[in-house]
């Protein structure tokens, strides 16, 4: 018998290293503990009711455990054989319990390619992951050469899974023809977008994966050098990896002439420290050299000269982790998965105001609906779907009509978001678009590398734009600059970055435009966000003078009575909105 | 060669692969606008960061416009300089250029000639959206000797991080910050002062702004003008006289060397003095030094240091003085021109005048801003007053010209003042590269040989290569020379001196490209080395055309020495013309 | 930025020296230097900066150039226990900001600043991965889910 945990960041912050502990002296006290193992796994993607804990072979699958219920479990379940209901899931829709994750609504639609191991193998074990068909793949590939794996990948259809959606088997093929004393592949984890963590989860809970397809592209395009370029503020992937990594060592898949292929490859880790332009793998490689992590201009692009100008081969996380079952099951298996364009799955991180917020991996085609009402659970506490915004800074906000849209590359872009890293934020009828596409361009303005003027100064004028139509400041002249400037700053930056972090504003100006123009004409923000433009006010009715909304203010700013209507001045009123909340009789809102 | 065609604006053009778009245009007579651009020409170095973005043109089939300066042509390639999209694009990016730049351009030094100034103009922009409420980036104004960084003016071209780290690797300048904030900066965003920066002025000469510029002395040199208590003397360096020109709209290598006498005696100048009569000095003790040395070197003195290197130009005192201090004994302890001047004026000169120290004023016109730096160093002091009292650049003096009412072309020739204005030949062209050595060799020669040079002309010293060697036969004695301009020519040639892999019996450093004739001083030249070459011709027509060409038979020096100095490096001499050097590289943290 | 004046002792500048050894003074291991120098002294004054730019023979400037470009470097020390509230895009839909303001208010420091004890300091960090949880904050290396302002006094009534 097998008890998987959760050890993914969001687990391990509620405690799922206490439960490891617990469940350990339990069945210890128990007498079991040679019977069962208890197991630290990778990220299982239901984050919304971690901590998870999975049992083997019969699939229990309990959520949000804590380390107190460890003692029913193991004295319940493992013992007596009865499963804990209270701990499994409960079916929003009809209330019943369900025991086997497999028929859950989260997991239905899903289909874990990339994250196939991850909340099923130890990730600091290698031999879990050799088990599981691990290391396979690089052997398969020594005995089909370079040449016929580049093949493969480019029938795959494989592309890339940082967000550009380059095809990966293309790419390779430039670096493999471009001849040098010595290339690199690099790994682009560096996951910089926020509200993203797949890369880390799959690092975390899978890093042999990464490793194996490293090895992989290494072969392919002649390359001995690996280097993971992985942000400093992912203590445990980094941890883990360099766990695989030494374990890799040891069984010689990694080192001198691997599997005896007199093929050598090694790889080294290099920190990020914190900058999202390094996402642009120009930027990334500078970064890696010690320098400013700056973009240059492309062409050269890295293939031809990349790390200290020799040919290198970036690619992300979820890329490589998508190659060693390519390279086992073959091309046409997984190009019959997903939509014409865009094969495969795409591992999207959920967030936001929906109910399932969770890693979840879909096969390209799924449609925005089946993701947010399937998967997702719908939205939280009843509310109504506004929008949801994909591909992080560098995407759109899609609106109900763009629910029905099959979600691939192709499609994203066409209707003026884009696929990104694969963050996915759900927002509801409460969120101000203007105030999420504010939100999104301060992102881009703390992070814009600041080499080119239309990124440098054009979006801290967007933002400043945003910011005055948010404070009702605004015209509808400057609506229209809004989307001249987001049109030129598109159109000429000099990277990623800049090309696309106008998209959070034209797309919210293409959706939401009359949200745009009740803030400038009417001077109202139809969600009640934009501080600048409410006013709390006591209804003078409904009011029945109990002061708690007075008691509960922290700048003293409503005054009344006992048992008589309450005033706010409003010139006092930081709108913090702690009397709503305190206001038993619904007599305070937001006007 | 293999060459690509293109189409450019509906016309064909045909051009080297490799070539950019900004050039294959240049070729059709398309001037596309730039900004951030810069070719430094015969050096190979360009200056294309791809930053400014107002070179962008549309290329068909591609998504977003092409940096032209940075885009290289390909075949078959259509692109459009002037389409709507493209005109629209580089406005607006001119008016976020602008949105964050002051506006005090009528009193900004750089008023008239000014790159940004110019590009408003050309791209016709009326006014700035949203000015009213943009945010400006600012930044601390920095006052040194002789550099005024003035970083709100600052539009992240990187024209002087380029000059400063590629070009003379002084390291003093780099980029700084991210996003709106970024700058280019000493560490730490502290003084020009407080870090290695020589003063060589380069990166004055390429910035396109007001970001950039020289201390103004001129309204000190009117008030000493003014003072009826002062005798006010004047010397001008050799460059000054090939360049000045130039401010005038006379084409570049034109002499003005009678013009520029006559304006100065216009001007009000007590006495117009020659700064290359010291330069035929500094060759007397130069080379009296670099004799003494060869010779006790010759005879097996083990204590002496060989190669002895020039020390005319303080950019690179204070070059060596950061970065080879453990080498401080190695160049001549031969003051510069400049500052002989002054201590010979202040002592000489005013004895023979019977004015008092204190009352003379002496005022030197360089092509330099590091001579601002010199001129107030402890050690030319002599109770706090200076040798040379206020130093100005060539450009300072033009100004000075224009605003003391004279028609600079229309002035009839004038001759230098007596005893200081007579000069030589082997004076004038200490103003270009190789100039100062190729002077002290027609001294050398004959007082080590006794014998008369056979030519005057030594053109193995002579030209734009970075490095340069030769061997000069001096009656069979073999004198190896070494000749580098440009800072970090100069520190490889050091380095290989260092390690011991460059043996040079002499050395000679310029800081600036090309020699004086491209100071930090002159006249902007914006890199082009045609315009440095016309400069040196100038140089050396001077010099072939003086009737007296050696500096030890200047007969006002012969008098020098007769009547005041005694011979070359005695006691007076030391003391009056020779200095020392201090240790200001980075040791204090090594504790 | 702004940075304090520090007098480093001895063996810090020994530890230094140690530390870009490791990386053999490689000029490309800059990044991997100033890491591990930051987690040695928590910050990277000025002093520190001057001596990896000697040791890696690259001019200051340069250093100084890279510590500004990335956020994870600090020239200020943080405080005893450091806050950060995450504001990535799940936790501020999920009402981050409100979070921030109330340690904002509570504290009396903006973001970047550490109080006058120098017991806490303010930051802000973008998706700690626990979107699950958000909004999201972490003190030193405790994360707390699901912070609502109320929750605020809560958290920093733990570290009194």
């Amino acid at each position: 018998m097998h008890m998987l945990v959760c050890g993914g960041t969001g687990c391990r912050a509620s405690a799922s290293d206490a439960i490891v502990e617990t469940l350990n002296s339990e069945l210890a006290a128990k007498g079991m503990e040679n019977e069962v193992q208890v197991i630290m796994t990778g990220c299982f993607g239901f984050c919304e009711k971690g901590p998870i804990v999975k049992i083997l072979p019969d699939n229990t699958f309990y959520t949000q455990v804590t380390p107190a219920d460890s003692a029913e479990i193991v004295a319940e379940h493992i013992v007596k054989g009865r499963k804990v209901n209270r701990l499994l899931y409960t079916d929003p829709e009809n209330k019943e319990h369900i025991s086997d994750s497999k028929h859950m609504g989260f997991y239905k639609k899903q289909l874990r390619i990339a994250l196939r191991n991850c909340g099923v193998i130890n990730p600091e074990n290698v031999e879990e992951y050799i088990a599981r068909d691990g290391y396979q793949a690089i052997g398969k590939v020594f005995e089909m050469g370079a040449q016929a794996t580049i093949e493969q990948m480019k029938k795959s259809g494989l592309r890339g899974r940082g967000g550009g959606g380059f095809p990966t088997g293309l790419k390779w093929e430039i670096a493999s023809k471009n001849h040098a004393d010595q290339k690199y592949v690099v790994c682009n984890a560096d996951e910089g977008d926020p509200g993203a963590f797949m890369d880390r989860s799959i690092l975390e809970g899978d890093p042999h994966s990464v490793i194996e397809a490293m090895t992989i592209n290494g072969f392919c395009i002649g390359a001995t050098k690996g280097l993971v370029y992985i942000r400093a503020e992912y203590p445990l992937a980094i941890k883990r990896l360099q766990i695989a990594i030494d374990q890799a060592r040891e069984y010689g898949l990694l080192g001198k002439d691997i599997l005896g292929s007199g093929f050598d490859f090694d790889i080294e880790l290099r920190y990020g420290a914190g900058a999202f332009v390094c996402g642009e793998e120009t930027a990334l490689i500078h970064s890696m050299e010690g320098e400013r992590g700056e973009p240059t201009v492309k062409p050269p692009f890295p293939a031809e000269s990349g790390y200290l100008g020799k040919p290198t081969n970036v690619n992300n996380v979820e890329t490589f982790a998508n190659i060693p079952v390519i390279i086992l099951k073959g091309a046409e298996w997984f190009s019959a998965i997903g939509s014409e364009k865009s094969k495969g799955t795409k591992v999207f991180a959920l967030a936001g105001k929906i109910n399932n917020v969770g890693l979840i991996e879909v096969p390209m085609g799924t449609t925005l609906r089946e993701v947010i009402y399937e998967i997702g659970g719908g939205i939280k506490n009843g509310k109504k779907f506004k929008a949801v915004q994909t591909g992080g800074p560098s995407g759109g906000c899609l609106t109900e009509k763009h629910l029905d849209t099959p979600i691939d590359y192709d499609n994203l872009l066409a209707v003026g978001s884009m696929m990104g890293s694969g963050g996915m934020i759900v927002m509801d009828e409460d969120d101000c678009m203007v105030s999420v596409a504010k939100f999104y361009l301060e992102f881009t303005v703390e992070e814009s590398c600041g080499k080119c003027s239309p990124c440098r100064i054009g979006n801290k004028r967007l933002h400043e734009l945003l910011e005055r139509i948010t404070k009702g400041e605004g015209t509808m002249e400057d609506l229209d600059r809004l989307r001249n400037l987001s049109h030129v700053i598109k159109d000429s930056s000099l990277c990623g970055l800049g090309q696309t972090s106008p998209n959070p504003v034209l797309s919210t100006l293409d959706n939401f435009y009359d949200e745009y123009v009740a803030h400038v004409t009417e001077r109202k923000c139809p969600a009640g966000q934009c501080k600048s433009l409410m006013q709390y006010v006591i209804d003078q009715e409904a009011c029945v003078g109990c002061t708690a909304c007075a008691r509960n203010c922290p700048v003293n700013a409503i005054a009344g009575d006992r048992k008589k209507p309450h005033v706010i001045d409003t010139s006092i009123c930081i709108k913090c909105g702690a009397c709503i909340e305190k206001c038993k009789f619904n007599a305070i809102s937001i006007q | 060669m293999e060459t690509v065609k293109l189409t450019i604006d509906n016309r064909q053009v045909e051009v080297p692969s490799g070539t950019t778009i900004y050039k294959a245009a240049k070729l059709l007579g398309i001037d596309i606008p730039v900004l951030c651009y810069m070719d430094l020409g015969d050096m190979n170095i360009e200056n294309k960061p791809g930053g400014c973005r107002i070179c962008v043109v549309e290329v068909e089939g591609r998504r977003n416009l092409a940096p032209s300066c940075s885009t290289n042509c390909a075949e078959g390639m259509v692109v459009k300089t002037h389409t709507m999209r493209v005109i629209n694009a580089r406005r607006t990016i001119m008016e976020l250029i602008l949105s964050d730049h002051p506006k005090d351009c009528l009193t900004c030094a750089k008023s008239g000639n000014c790159e940004l100034q110019d590009m408003a103009v050309k791209l016709g922009v009326r006014n700035i959206p949203g000015q009213e409420y943009a945010e400006m980036s600012t930044y601390k104004t920095d006052f040194s000797p002789s550099i005024i960084r003035e970083m709100d003016k600052c539009i992240m071209c990187r024209r002087c991080e380029t000059m400063c780290n590629t070009v003379q690797t002084v390291g003093a300048l780099s980029a700084v910050n991210r996003g709106f904030t970024a700058v280019v900066a000493p560490a730490f965003e502290q003084d020009l002062e407080k870090s290695p920066c020589t003063y060589c002025g380069q990166c004055v000469a390429v910035c396109p702004t007001g970001a950039l510029t020289e201390v103004d002395s001129t309204p000190k040199v009117i008030r000493a003008l003014a003072d009826p208590t002062k005798t006010v003397i004047v010397q001008t360096a050799p460059a000054i006289r090939a360049a000045l020109g130039e401010e005038f709209g006379m084409a570049p290598g034109t002499l003005v060397t009678g013009k520029m006498v006559a304006a100065l005696r216009q001007i009000g100048f007590d006495h117009v003095f020659d700064t290359d009569f010291a330069a035929d000095l500094t060759i007397m003790e130069e080379g009296t030094e670099l004799l003494d040395r060869l010779t006790r070197h010759l005879n097996g003195d083990k204590k002496v240091k060989l190669p002895i290197l020039t020390s005319c130009c303080p950019g690179w005192v204070n070059f060596f003085e950061h970065n080879f201090n453990d080498m401080l004994d190695v160049p001549s302890s031969a003051k510069s021109p400049q500052q002989m001047f002054g201590a010979i004026a202040k002592t000489y000169f005013a004895d023979k005048m019977s004015v008092k120290r204190e009352d003379l004023v002496v005022v030197s016109v360089m092509p330099c801003l590091a001579k601002k730096y010199e001129a107030q160093r402890d050690e030319f002091k002599v109770n706090g007053n200076p040798d040379v009292d206020f130093s100005i650049s060539t450009r300072e003096l033009a100004h000075l010209i224009k605003e003391f009412n004279i028609n600079f072309a229309d002035l009839a020739d004038e001759d230098f003042d007596r005893p200081l204005g007579e000069s030589t030949g082997a004076a004038v062209i200490f103003g270009a590269t190789g100039g100062v050595i190729e002077a002290a060799v027609r001294t050398a020669y004959e007082v080590h040989t006794g014998k008369k040079l056979p030519k005057m002309d030594f053109n193995e010293l002579r030209g734009m290569e970075g490095i340069r060697s030769a061997t000069i036969d001096f009656d069979g004695l073999p004198i190896s020379i070494g000749i580098a301009h440009g800072l970090g020519n100069a520190r490889k040639l050091l380095e290989d001196v260092r390690s011991g892999k460059a043996n040079y019996h002499a050395i000679e450093v310029m800081a600036c490209p090309g020699g004086c004739i491209g100071g930090g001083g002159q006249p902007l030249h914006h890199g082009d080395s045609s315009i440095l070459k016309a400069r040196a011709a100038a140089i050396y027509r001077e010099d072939a055309e003086k009737p007296i060409r050696k500096s030890h038979e200047n007969p006002y020096i012969q008098k020098l020495y007769e009547e005041f100095l005694g011979k070359p490096m005695s006691e007076k001499a030391h003391h009056l013309l020779h200095t020392h050097y201090f240790d200001k590289g980075n040791k204090d943290v090594f504790i | 930025m702004s940075h304090v004046k520090v007098e480093l002792k001895k063996e810090d500048v020994a530890k230094i020296k140690e530390i870009c050894k490791t990386f053999h003074n490689n000029p490309g291991e800059l990044i991997n230097v100033l890491h591990k120098a930051q987690s040695f002294f928590g910050y990277l004054p000025a002093e520190v900066q001057e001596i990896v730019a000697v040791e890696l023979n690259i001019p200051v400037a340069k250093v100084y150039g890279v510590v500004t470009f990335y956020s994870f470097f600090t020239m200020l020390p943080k405080g005893q226990h450091p806050i950060s509230i995450c504001t990535g895009t799940a936790c501020y839909v999920r009402g981050a900001e409100k979070v921030l303001d109330e340690f904002k208010r509570i504290l009396n420091v903006s973001v970047g600043e550490t109080t006058p004890d120098g017991k806490f300091s303010l930051g802000c960090l973008r998706c700690v991965g626990a979107c699950g949880l958000a909004p999201v904050v972490m003190v030193g290396e405790k994360v707390y889910g699901r912070v609502s302002p109320d929750g605020v006094k809560d958290i920093l009534k733990e570290y009194e």
